[in-house]
């Protein structure tokens, strides 16, 4: 029988009885998701995957989500797979603006590694303790986090300098910034 | 004796890296101490333009990221998205769904066979496995006009009905592949030269595959039975009678043999999609729920409240719940999954794709470190990674 994810809450709940670990409410949340406080993470996340019960073997995806303008701004999601129960559990780290930061999981699934480093680089959310976090997909010497909501969409100057050495990148206030408002023109 | 190691650039354009892949590759004379795999050189920003996109609009995108299988990646949004708004394809649709992402299963294995091949010294190969891809796009190309781009799947159900005759054109294909493929495995899997090149090579332990979180012919090249098709159905994949190939020792060679036998199944399932789609007969090819999904043509030119509908979802997109989804299919590649974020506006508030190839490719270093600089080119091979769904 596939394990239910009622099970896994209750289970994690046995477990970290001082932890507040609150189930997503909403109608269209179509995935059993739990809220986990950041500082407790690394330990939830090694009981999911050591438990013979749960055994979350398997890190499917590490996503994070700006939530502008709400407070705490980010979500880091975890979708989680266990491969013996054949069952599949989101959990989720509220982090708020002023410090975006939380533990890493690399120690508990090395597959985290490329995940966070993207998480980071989309969102400039840092992973403590993570052994190499720089940017991925985006050049290194890339300014802002472009998948911030206040991050604009295109139009901007390209930043590549390596063809053009005496070039200054530009370095774009991101608190001015505002998505360009694009006008299509009918033919 | 005083030696030191180099440091070698192996990409980012060199062929054998399928695309624009580069490999830091730490070397002691002809062996790997360190391997670091840099990517980004193809990043289009596909998750940020999503989000100013409707759902619709999103799908022609995701033909650009596994552009080997383009269907399976249509299907993977649509699902998500039917997940999201808690519908679900008619029966008809659902069977030509699998029929299609079968045949697309097929292609992709051939293009990884007959590059992998390539790769490691066979150039036969490669011109039978391409012959038959080319049936497999001309086949894309009568259902929706496109040879590679394909975009055909919509949330609800299908751009358009099948073409005439699609069946027979299929079921053709269908009967001719298992010869076709024994003739790729009699070039191949008793070749000397073959087995030197992979037996052995790019090993991978099921503990590790599983912790860098590989998915597909990776994963059960290693020996884990996890196919989604079979643990977590969707599109009705559990009506359907196959197999799951896997391997034993989790080796180039093995990961050969899982995607071969692969390719024989997936003729299996498309043959049962075949007789399925004709045991339904004609039907809708959309679901009819005009909440979320254009009326028939028909229709609309006849009566007014299908009009509006056809206008407002022209126009705006239809407007998702305010939640989230994530839904996963078992791709060429490995899972490939889509998680949505709505706020309830016609637009996704936040697009993630889990793609298989970004995640199989974090398994590199684990493969070749400690062997021979030449065996790094079976290990990217014997992946099966694209670019552009890496870098998105």
């Amino acid at each position: 029988m596939p394990l239910a994810p009622e099970r896994v809450e209750q289970r994690l709940k046995e477990r970290f009885p001082n932890v507040a670990i609150r189930r997503q409410e909403g109608a269209a949340v179509r995935d059993a998701s739990l809220f986990v406080p950041a500082d407790h993470l690394p330990d939830v996340c090694r009981f999911l995957r050591d438990d013979p019960e749960l055994d979350f073997a398997l890190l499917s995806c590490v996503t994070g989500v700006d939530l502008l303008p709400k407070d705490p701004r980010f979500e880091i999601v975890y979708h989680l797979v266990s491969l013996t129960h054949n069952a599949r559990i989101v959990l989720k780290v509220q982090v708020p603006e002023e410090r975006p930061e939380l533990p890493s999981v690399v120690d508990v699934w090395p597959t985290a590694n490329w995940h966070e480093r993207e998480a980071y680089d989309f969102y400039g959310i840092r992973f403590a303790g993570h052994p190499d976090l720089t940017r991925i997909l985006l050049p290194d010497d890339w300014v802002g986090w472009p998948l911030r909501k206040d991050s604009p969409l295109g139009y901007q100057e390209v930043s590549f300098t390596h063809n053009t050495p005496n070039r200054i990148p530009p370095a774009p206030d991101l608190k001015q910034l505002k998505p360009k408002r694009v006008k299509y023109k009918a033919h | 004796m005083r030696t030191e190691t180099m440091t070698l650039n192996m990409g980012p354009q060199h062929p054998s890296t399928h695309g624009v892949l580069r490999v830091a590759l730490e070397l002691d004379g002809e062996t790997v101490i360190k391997a670091k795999p840099i990517i980004g050189y193809l990043h289009t920003g596909m998750e940020k333009q999503a989000e100013y996109k409707t759902y619709t609009q999103s799908i022609p995108q995701t033909d650009r990221m596994d552009y080997l299988a383009p269907l399976s990646n249509n299907l993977a949004l649509c699902l998500a998205a039917e997940k999201l708004l808690d519908i679900e394809a008619p029966p008809r649709v659902e069977a030509i769904r699998v029929l299609l992402t079968e045949l697309t299963r097929i292609s992709a294995h051939c293009v990884w066979l007959g590059t992998h091949a390539l790769d490691i010294g066979a150039m036969t190969v490669f011109f039978y496995c391409f012959r038959e891809r080319e049936k497999v796009l001309s086949i894309y190309d009568m259902v929706c006009g496109a040879r590679m781009t394909a975009s055909y799947f919509r949330v609800g159900g299908l751009a358009m009905d099948i073409p005439e005759g699609l069946l027979d054109k299929c079921q053709k294909f269908v009967d001719e592949m298992p010869a076709h493929v024994d003739e790729y495995e009699a070039l191949l899997s008793q070749n000397p030269i073959w087995l030197a090149r992979t037996k052995g090579v790019a090993p991978l332990s099921a503990k590790d595959a599983l912790a860098l979180g590989a998915t597909g012919p990776t994963l059960r090249g290693s020996g884990v039975q996890w196919d989604l098709r079979k643990t977590q159905p969707y599109s009705g994949y559990d009506r359907y009678d196959f197999d799951v190939p896997v391997g034993a020792t989790g080796d180039a060679y093995d990961r050969y043999l899982v995607r071969v036998q692969e390719m024989r199944q997936s003729t299996r399932i498309a043959h049962q999609a075949i007789q399925r789609v004709r045991e339904l007969g004609p039907g809708d090819y959309r679901l009819r729920n005009y909440k979320y999904v254009i009326p028939p043509k028909e229709e609309v030119k006849t009566s007014m409240e299908a009009l509006i509908h056809h206008f407002k979802i022209v126009a705006h997109g239809f407007f998702p719940p305010v939640g989230e989804a994530y839904l996963a299919i078992e791709a060429p590649k490995g899972e490939l999954g889509f998680y949505l974020v709505s706020d309830g506006t016609p637009r996704p508030w936040r697009m993630k794709v889990r793609s298989p190839s970004f995640v199989n490719l974090q398994c590199l270093p684990k493969m070749v470190e400690g062997h021979l600089v030449a065996d790094v080119i079976t290990a990217i091979g014997s992946l099966d990674i694209v670019l552009g769904e890496i870098d998105r």
